[in-house]
């Protein structure tokens, strides 16, 4: 994929519009009109600067890529969303140009879709599914339904009135949501509009949870972020910052001491997984956690602003293929880095980082090693990091994840020269509701153990979202968020 | 927000801040710590002990030293304003049971953690011997505190200004000698927990460090405050604060603390620290 500047891809789709007959298009005239690029800032200037990279469709384009929809009757599409939005219902509305209409189809199903819309990884979700995608034979020239999805939850909060869902009247009951990221704020949503009081306990000094501290603000602007969870806080959830269930307040005494009836627990995916190899200790290692925390939550991508100090190396190495290291790899490049490496020990096609997302960091000049992973960190004689000891891999069979294993080939050791290694390989859960609630019960990795009704081993208590499903998406945690609330108003209607 | 109730100065960088914090009161425990966040937003969230909490009042009290642009701010910080964001209390309580004859030994702001697991340890039953120590006698804090709990108290000053001219590990060596010692809990600079471990480790006396460490969230999510302990990577903020002073890897530990010496650096000399510390001391006088 090579960038196409953001004029030239407006100018291309008006002319397109003009030129095509919308009142007679047969199924194969839809297949034939061009999937939309999504324009994107030039990647030269924007690898050094922090505003969003992916500048959102043209009016134009929304239409182009509406039409291409062939409205299924089966709506392969839905059943591939985790909340099952009724996309087909949205993107007519689209096409037909009532962005309102679209944008209230959406919010049927999911509460943030300005964030959805940008950051879910549709090409194995919705898209994969998608009839145009199949008959062109590539996932990535299905309908590019979360662009469309963008646009019209943008165009609303562009508008400046955003629509606010009807709240039964008041019950009398009390739950508490713990964890303000996108499993807790859609379970307060949904355990809100019920007519409950709802009280949301959030540990950092702001909200949002993994959007606020992890996903960068070049994907998802923070003022988009602080719009949607405005708007849905406007249902009237009272909000508890700087507070760490588990220790300002122990769980069970929220329902023993405090009244409340009903407990959501999304608390996320917690400690950060490092590889146990020599020399993770050296000064310039840190997890991708601990990075992007720096650059988005402490702000420390404006230097002059930001107390918090983050390591800025030259030659920077991220550790993995998911959209953290993306993500950090291409904040690195944005906070000082001149060279930077995602090193990775299986192919491109296993990596489960969004495909956009790899594109973009091609395009901003990150370099990828595929089938190579880290032996050794290597220090100088202050203990700060001086080189990375790689050894390369070759795919063998396939393991339990589908995937095939990688294998390390013998004797293929080399060294990188690197001041700075991010380790991005994920997290195990966070023991700290484990440890401060015994009532509750966890796997042996340390996730809380849900039914398919997200209910907990303890009477009352539900859990959603990465703290049940490991590592996943933002779409996953709000779908067990949903499940969850539906879950706790079905007990508290009892 | 949390209103500074009371602010006071403990020695020439030293101070102690009473903030309303009802919660965080009513829950702590010996051995934990607070976050603190002076302004919004662009302050760095920076771990602090609590040294004392009032459940009544619904306050606790944080007792820091003055060694960089964030504990700058909050020490430029009046009674009456307010610290925009606390969090707490954070870490694992310390275990305290009634072991028999427990050493605590303070070094210099070490002082000040130290304060409620002594007095836990009195509470419980134990024999507390205090071992304080400083570089000189103007840095040592908390001195009446402390004695009143003591059994046996012995003060050690670098410089001999003040007790006696030793560093902390030669009365804890006698003491080891002496023999009945059943717990040992150093707090203090890393060189000094360190060098306390190694004078109880022939010894055989279980000793325990409490460690502070770089730190952003202070809940597990960032691992910035990884240590080694018995070949095993813990995290401070969760696993910890207190560990088996004698399966702590110090030396890796004290490399990890420089980890942002540079930058640290530079915004000290931004900010004139050592200026404006004395210019508080000026005011308070």
């Amino acid at each position: 994929m090579t960038y196409i500047p953001a004029e030239k891809l407006k100018e291309e789709a008006e002319q397109l519009l003009k030129e095509i007959d919308f009142n007679n298009l047969k199924p194969k005239d839809r297949l034939k009109i061009p999937m939309q690029e999504m324009p994107a800032q030039e990647p030269v200037a924007r690898g050094k600067n922090i505003q969003e990279v992916a500048l959102g469709y043209y009016e134009a384009q929304v239409r182009l890529e509406a039409e291409r929809c062939l409205q299924c009757k089966n709506a392969p599409c839905i059943k591939g969303c985790p909340v099952a939005i009724n996309i087909p219902g949205f993107i007519k509305a689209a096409a037909e140009g009532d962005y309102q209409k679209s944008v209230n189809i959406i919010k049927e199903s999911s509460m943030l879709p300005a964030i959805c819309g940008r950051v879910c990884p549709q090409e194995t979700q919705c898209m994969m599914e998608c009839t145009v995608g199949k008959s062109l034979k590539d996932v990535d020239k299905s309908v590019a339904i979360g662009r469309i999805e963008r646009f019209v939850a943008d165009w609303e909060r562009e508008q400046g009135k955003m629509s606010l869902p009807h709240i039964a009247p008041p019950t009398g009951k009390k739950v508490a949501v713990i964890g303000s990221g996108p499993a807790g704020l859609t379970a307060a949503a949904d355990v809100r509009k019920a007519g409950h009081e709802v009280v949301l306990f959030e540990a950092f000094h702001k909200l949002g949870g993994v959007m606020i501290y992890g996903i960068p603000e070049f994907r998802l602007p923070k003022v988009i972020l602080d719009k949607e969870i405005e708007n849905l806080l406007s249902m009237g959830v009272e909000i508890r910052k700087n507070f760490l269930v588990g220790r300002t307040r122990k769980l069970s005494d929220l329902i023993e001491k405090d009244g409340f009836d009903a407990v959501f627990v999304g608390t996320g995916a917690g400690l950060p997984n490092f590889m146990n190899i020599e020399g993770e200790s050296l000064v310039g290692v840190s997890s991708a956690n601990e990075f992007l925390t720096r650059a988005n939550l402490m702000r420390a991508y404006e230097p002059e602003k930001a107390d918090t100090p983050i390591f800025t190396g030259k030659r920077t190495a991220v550790v993995g293929g998911g959209n953290v290291a993306m993500d950090a790899a291409r904040m690195a490049l944005r906070v000082g880095a001149e060279e930077v490496y995602v090193v990775y020990r299986r192919t491109e096609k296993e990596m489960p980082a969004r495909r956009e997302e790899v594109e973009h960091a091609k395009e901003e000049g990150i370099k990828f090693m595929f089938l190579t992973s880290p032996k050794r960190v290597i220090g100088d004689d202050d203990g700060k990091v001086k080189a990375l000891e790689c050894v390369k891999y070759e795919l063998g069979e396939p393991d339990d994840s589908g995937r095939r294993r990688p294998v390390e080939i013998k004797g293929s050791e080399f060294i990188l020269e690197m001041d700075s290694v991010i380790m991005a390989l994920g997290n195990s859960s966070n023991p700290l509701i484990s440890q401060t609630t015994p009532e509750i019960n966890v796997n042996k990795w340390g996730n809380i153990l849900a039914d398919d009704t997200q209910k907990t081993s303890m009477e009352r208590v539900y859990a959603g979202g990465d703290i049940v499903l490991g590592a996943a998406t933002v779409i996953l945690a709000m779908g067990e968020g949903r499940k969850a609330a539906e879950s706790i108003n079905k007990l508290l209607a009892e | 927000m949390s209103r500074i109730l009371r602010k006071t100065q403990l020695s020439r960088d030293v101070f102690r801040m009473e903030l309303e914090a009802p919660e965080i009161a009513r829950e702590r425990k010996a051995g934990q710590f607070v976050i603190v966040q002076v302004d919004s937003d662009f302050s760095e969230r920076i771990p602090l002990t609590i040294a004392d909490a009032d459940e009544e009042i619904g306050s606790i009290s944080i007792i820091f030293q003055v060694v960089g642009k964030s504990t700058l701010k909050l020490a430029q910080k009046s009674t009456g304003e307010s610290v925009e964001n606390i969090l707490g209390p954070l870490g694992m309580p310390t275990h305290i049971e009634n072991f028999g004859t427990v050493v605590c030994v303070g070094g210099g702001i070490g002082v000040a953690p130290m304060h409620p697991i002594a007095q836990a340890m009195k509470k419980a039953g134990n024999k507390v011997i205090i071992i304080m120590g400083s570089r000189t006698k103007e840095l040592l804090i908390l001195e009446d505190e402390m004695r009143a709990i003591a059994d046996e108290f012995i003060i050690c000053t670098d410089d001999g200004s003040y007790g006696r001219k030793d560093l902390v590990t030669i009365p804890l060596k006698e003491l080891c000698e002496r023999g009945g010692i059943d717990l040992v809990v150093a707090i203090g600079p890393p060189i000094m927990m360190k060098f306390c471990a190694e004078t109880t480790r022939p010894y055989h006396v279980k000793t325990y460090a409490s460690l502070n460490t770089i730190m952003v969230d202070g809940t597990g999510m960032c691992g910035g405050c990884r240590v080694t302990v018995g070949g095993q990577t813990k995290f401070v903020c969760v696993d910890g604060p207190e560990f088996d002073a004698h399966q702590v890897d110090f030396d890796t530990m004290m490399l990890r603390l420089r980890s942002y010496k540079p930058q640290e650096q530079e915004a000290n000399h931004r900010c004139h620290l050592q200026e404006a510390v004395d210019k508080l001391q000026e005011q308070s006088k």
